[in-house]
């Protein structure tokens, strides 16, 4: 079975108040440095025969229409190389 | 593109510019020449813009809404009026409330869970900016069909947004509606409430005065949120056909708000401020305008200051930007060290951003150069105003003659036949329990919740030592609107009102949200004058002012405007609340009275939709004279102690209510069809200025004594007993068979 | 002298004002402590409150167990000082490893506020010796996390220790591991409890006043101790 990443992160213009609340935590805790935080969500698929060109359109479009809120978030999708 | 300053506007003045894009009329674009003596800049033409659009202009509604004040009632108990943020009432011992009803309806569509969520930060922030803690949040929902697909999507989407917001500021939500109808299919209404309370000296106002006093922007970061969301949402309906306009949507914080209400109250506390404004649709546009144009002088301010998510924003869109959880102060110079300190303190990020100037302009800078130089009164307060044409619609007459008659609508003529209906009316989704809806929202929160789901109206203690409270109840039925808009708008004044007296309170004032479709279209601005001038007359009778609210129009898709749907609020008083009145049947044996009149008027009813899914005739009669009558008696009876039960009379007349108070106290009623009344007429019609009360036998003489005296019917027609609601010679249902009817409906309604 | 008891207010605390009143009419005197401030001016005890401390932003807890005040709360909680996490407080706690096991999102996925029958397990903790064994009370729960999770040696851990505190009777609100409600550590000084005493204090406005017995307990705890 091969597995089908599905990244969905708020478009960069999308207020995101969990990522600066944990970008606010960060340099109290000592971790400094870092400029900016981005929470998003990560779907993985575990996708039945082929991940082909047909089998990914289908997951984009399912990515489109109920994974992602196309409003306010963007997606991404990749194929994950079988672990080992 | 390089920077359109005012000496680049004056030295170029044939620059094509995109008013229409903006949504001004060629009219409108060469007043704004007029008034500036030249081109403005892209930064004035985006505020411009943006503050003449109907949603913060009401350049349609305000030669309507006019009534209110011109008809205002004579009431000791304002304090701030119409024109503010929010209207404060006096409630005694020092306290005032400040409360408003508000809409959010086309951002809810297209995004349910932020739209609603934002909704509700507004709504908490108007409030806040008076000056006061908000205490409690209401809202008042319409959806479309319970069984259509995109209600599915929708309604879920609402109800979490408005729980994620509010349960998350700490604020109890005390109450609301929900109505399906298709009427509202593609046009769901998210109207939002919220109660603050302050002392007297406490009541702080939206103007900048004082030259030199510093301009405060704090809260959020500004980004890209909702630019041209006021004027593109609010103004015009969408249209699937052409390319949408469709802004960045914006995203609340409520945690952000959470510190943003502590900080400022703080702010308050220390006296910091000279005036304050929240930042809301139209953003810094509209905050710097309307400070300004209220104050005493001019404004200048240094945009490249005011602190930003996105970098990349260019002058026009910060001043549109819509981005939540900000608010803007005025403070004198002295006091501006302590003002930083105290949001350093809550981790809100506060910029001066400009002062209060001795001139009559507002300057605005970017990097050095003046982009905007205009009078503000222009911007904020001296928009374009409308004479829509009106007429009364040519369908009117043959709806009103539609009338619900024995003969046009089959009604049942048995015990049986009865029973069916009761349990249809019970179960049908507008009837049907909320509890899937309400508890998801926190009603327990700051621990001074005294009436709260199921009960007629929402109450608060707001004074622990003197037990002090308020109570809010909103109403709105778009049926009856749409029947007769005059007497629709009355009625809903008239049910909130009722509902208000009915847990003990004293209704004391008004304020309004009025959805309506297009104002373009003479049939829905017929139908708004209508409703404007009905609930004007009778918040004159009833001695309730409007202090405030707001009016949302474009609810229409195409052709098809939704019902007229006016949501009238009632805030009232309680001066000892462990004396409320709940809804609940609690003790066997006390006796149930009817109060008021009983006719036969089932137009625009429960049943006529349930039962025959018809809409036609006339609504029930108003009569605001009883109406105070009744309340009169039943906040005399919560006081002294006559009563321990009452529940309002509407939407599904007395069957209704009684399956209502019997379920909620797990008791049940053994009811006697007064002599010569249709037992059919009896339980279902929706006759105005009724209640159903429980009376401690102890009490009986003492409260028909009062009723007699005070002229008001009062018909004794049971009492509280047993495990089933039994109308005798007719059915008996048990209270296990009215549950199952009445609850679980909503839920299988979205699974 | 009168007991006092320390209720913290982090960024986002929302049932603070309301565990101070249950404080005051436990007949104790509540003592506000802020999130930045390492000193727990002399409190007896400490309530960790409702709400969404950081909007519940990354998890549930995460971000206030760093605040300054944790850092002297859980010293004193692992010296003996009674501590009691509610609902945000009990995710605060296990997130500060005082307690084992996590709160999750609510198994029906929604937030959801009820009157709530629970079954008092373990009468003998600083927080709930003005209970008895096996008493059930009815009290406000309210959350969208609270779904408590553990391993099966943790939870069996627990079981066999009498630790835990609370169960859910009639509806298990939130798809919590065996109905628990609510546990304590091994010493019975710390106790996290995810329903909400604290609104169930006045008849007025409460569904019972059968939640002040945590508030009166510590009391009694204190002045025996």
């Amino acid at each position: 079975m091969a597995r089908v990443v599905v990244d969905v992160m708020l478009k960069p213009e999308i207020l995101d108040p969990q990522g600066q609340a944990v970008q606010r935590a960060l340099p109290r805790l000592g971790f400094t440095g870092i400029a900016d935080v981005r929470q998003g969500k990560r779907f993985e698929l575990e996708v039945e025969g082929p991940v082909d060109d047909a089998a990914l359109a289908r997951i984009r479009e399912a990515a489109e229409t109920f994974l992602a809120n196309t409003v306010i978030e963007d997606f991404t999708v990749r194929v994950e190389e079988a672990a080992k | 593109m390089s920077l359109d300053t005012v000496k680049n506007a004056e030295q170029t003045p044939d620059v094509a510019q995109p008013w229409a894009e903006l949504g001004l009329k060629e009219d409108e674009y060469a007043r704004i020449r007029e008034i500036l003596g030249r081109r403005p800049t892209g930064a004035e033409l985006a505020m411009y813009s943006v503050m003449w659009s109907e949603h913060c202009s009401y350049k349609s509604s305000k030669v309507h809404l006019k009534q209110f004040g011109d008809k205002k009632p004579d009431s000791d108990a304002m304090l701030v009026g119409i024109g503010e943020n929010a209207g404060v009432v006096d409630v005694g011992q020092g306290y005032a409330v400040t409360f408003k009803v508000e809409s959010h309806n086309h951002p809810s569509y297209i995004e349910p869970y932020q739209g609603a969520a934002t909704g509700i930060g507004g709504i908490v922030r108007d409030i806040l900016a008076m000056g006061a803690r908000p205490v409690a949040v209401m809202d008042p929902l319409r959806f479309g069909a319970a069984d259509h697909p995109d209600t599915r999507r929708v309604l879920p989407g609402i109800v979490a947004g408005i729980g994620g917001y509010g349960n998350c500021l700490g604020l109890p939500n005390i109450g609301g509606e929900v109505v399906f109808d298709s009427c509202y299919q593609g046009n769901p209404l998210v109207n939002a409430l919220c109660v603050g309370v302050m002392k007297h000296e406490d009541i702080h106002l939206a103007q900048a005065s004082g030259a030199g006093n510093k301009v405060i922007l704090y809260g959020a970061r500004t980004g890209g949120d909702g630019i041209g969301g006021v004027s593109v949402l609010a103004s015009e309906t969408f249209d699937d056909t052409k390319p949408t306009k469709r802004p960045a949507v914006q995203v609340g914080d409520p945690f952000q708000e959470k510190l943003l209400i502590e900080c400022t109250l703080e702010i308050f506390r220390e006296k910091l401020v000279k005036g304050i404004q929240d930042l809301g649709g139209a953003g810094l546009s509209c905050a710097t305008s309307e400070l300004a144009s209220a104050g005493s002088g001019g404004m200048r301010v240094e945009l490249d200051t005011v602190p930003l998510r996105d970098t990349t924003l260019s002058p026009e869109e910060i001043l549109m930007s819509e981005s939540q959880e900000r608010m803007c102060a005025i403070v004198e110079p002295d006091k501006v060290d302590r003002f930083l300190e105290i949001c350093e303190k809550w981790d809100v990020i506060a910029t001066v951003i400009g002062e209060v100037t001795d001139g009559e302009r507002l300057e605005i800078f970017w990097h050095g150069e003046l982009v905007v130089d205009v009078p503000p009164r222009t911007v904020a307060h001296e928009g374009p105003t409308y004479q829509r044409p009106y007429a009364r619609p040519s369908w009117q007459d043959a709806l009103q003659a539609d009338a619900p008659t024995g003969e046009r609508l089959a009604r049942p003529t048995t015990g049986e036949g009865l029973k069916a209906d009761l349990l249809k009316v019970a179960g049908s989704p507008n009837q049907a329990s909320k509890s899937w809806i309400t508890d998801q929202y926190d009603r327990y929160v700051l621990g001074n919740t005294v009436l709260s789901v199921g009960e007629d109206s929402g109450m608060i203690r707001i004074d622990e030592e003197t037990n002090l409270g308020v109570s809010v109840a909103t109403d709105g039925n778009g049926r009856y609107a749409k029947l007769d808009p005059y007497t629709g708008a009355q009625l809903a004044l008239a049910e909130a009102y009722r509902n208000v007296a009915a847990g003990g309170a004293k209704p004391l004032a008004v304020s309004d949200c009025l959805n309506f479709g297009s104002p373009e279209d003479p049939d829905v601005m017929w139908q708004f004058a209508e409703a404007t001038r009905g609930l004007a007359d009778a918040c004159l009778v009833l001695g309730t002012p409007v202090t405030g609210g707001n009016v949302s129009l474009y609810n229409q898709t195409g052709e098809v405007a939704i019902h007229p749907t006016p949501v009238v609020a009632v805030l009232g008083v309680i001066d000892d609340v462990t004396r409320r009145t709940p809804i609940a049947f609690t003790e066997e044996g006390q006796l149930l009275y009817l109060l008021g009149d009983t006719a036969d008027e089932l137009g625009g009813s429960a049943w006529s939709q349930v039962v025959h899914d018809h809409l036609g005739g006339l609504p029930p009669k108003v009569d605001l004279e009883r109406e105070r009558l009744l309340g009169d008696i039943l906040i005399a009876a919560s006081r002294d102690g006559m009563i321990d039960a009452a529940h309002d009379l509407s939407d599904g007349g007395l069957g209704q209510a009684l399956v209502e108070s019997c379920l909620k106290g797990g008791r049940g009623a053994r009811i006697i069809v007064p002599e010569g009344m249709d037992p059919f007429v009896l339980l279902f019609s929706e006759s105005a200025g009724r209640a159903v009360v429980a009376v401690p036998r102890s009490e009986e003489l003492r409260f028909n004594d009062m009723c007699t005296a005070r002229g008001l019917p009062a018909t004794r027609i049971g009492v509280v007993d047993g495990e089933s609601l039994d109308v005798q010679g007719q059915f008996t249902v048990s209270l296990a068979e009215l549950k199952d009817a009445h609850t679980g409906v909503i839920e299988a309604l979205l699974a | 002298m009168t007991t006092r008891v320390g209720v913290v207010t982090f960024p986002g605390s929302l049932d603070d004002r309301d565990a101070q009143r249950a404080v005051r009419l436990a007949g104790a005197e509540p003592v506000a402590l802020w999130h930045r401030d390492k000193d727990l001016h002399q409190v007896d005890a400490v309530v960790l409150p409702g709400g969404f401390s950081y909007g519940d932003y990354l998890r549930c807890g995460a971000i206030s167990r760093f605040s300054p005040v944790m850092e002297t709360v859980i010293e004193q909680a692992k010296l003996g000082m009674p501590v009691l996490g509610i609902c945000n407080g009990f995710q605060v706690l296990c997130e500060s490893h005082l307690l084992p096991g996590a709160l999750t999102r609510n198994d029906s996925l929604h937030f959801v506020c009820r009157d709530q029958k629970l079954r008092i397990e373990n009468a003998g903790t600083a927080w709930t010796r003005d209970y008895s064994a096996g008493q059930e009370i009815v009290v406000p729960l309210k959350n969208g996390e609270g779904r408590f999770v553990a391993d099966e040696h943790v939870l069996d851990e627990l079981e066999a220790e009498g630790r835990v505190v609370a169960r859910y009777l009639d509806v298990n609100p939130n798809g919590s591991y065996r109905d628990i409600a609510g546990i304590t550590n091994a010493a019975g000084n710390v106790v996290g409890l995810m329903p909400h005493p604290e609104h169930a204090v006045e008849p007025l406005t409460g569904p019972t006043v059968e939640g002040l017995g945590f508030f009166t307990s510590v009391l009694k705890q204190l002045v025996n101790a």
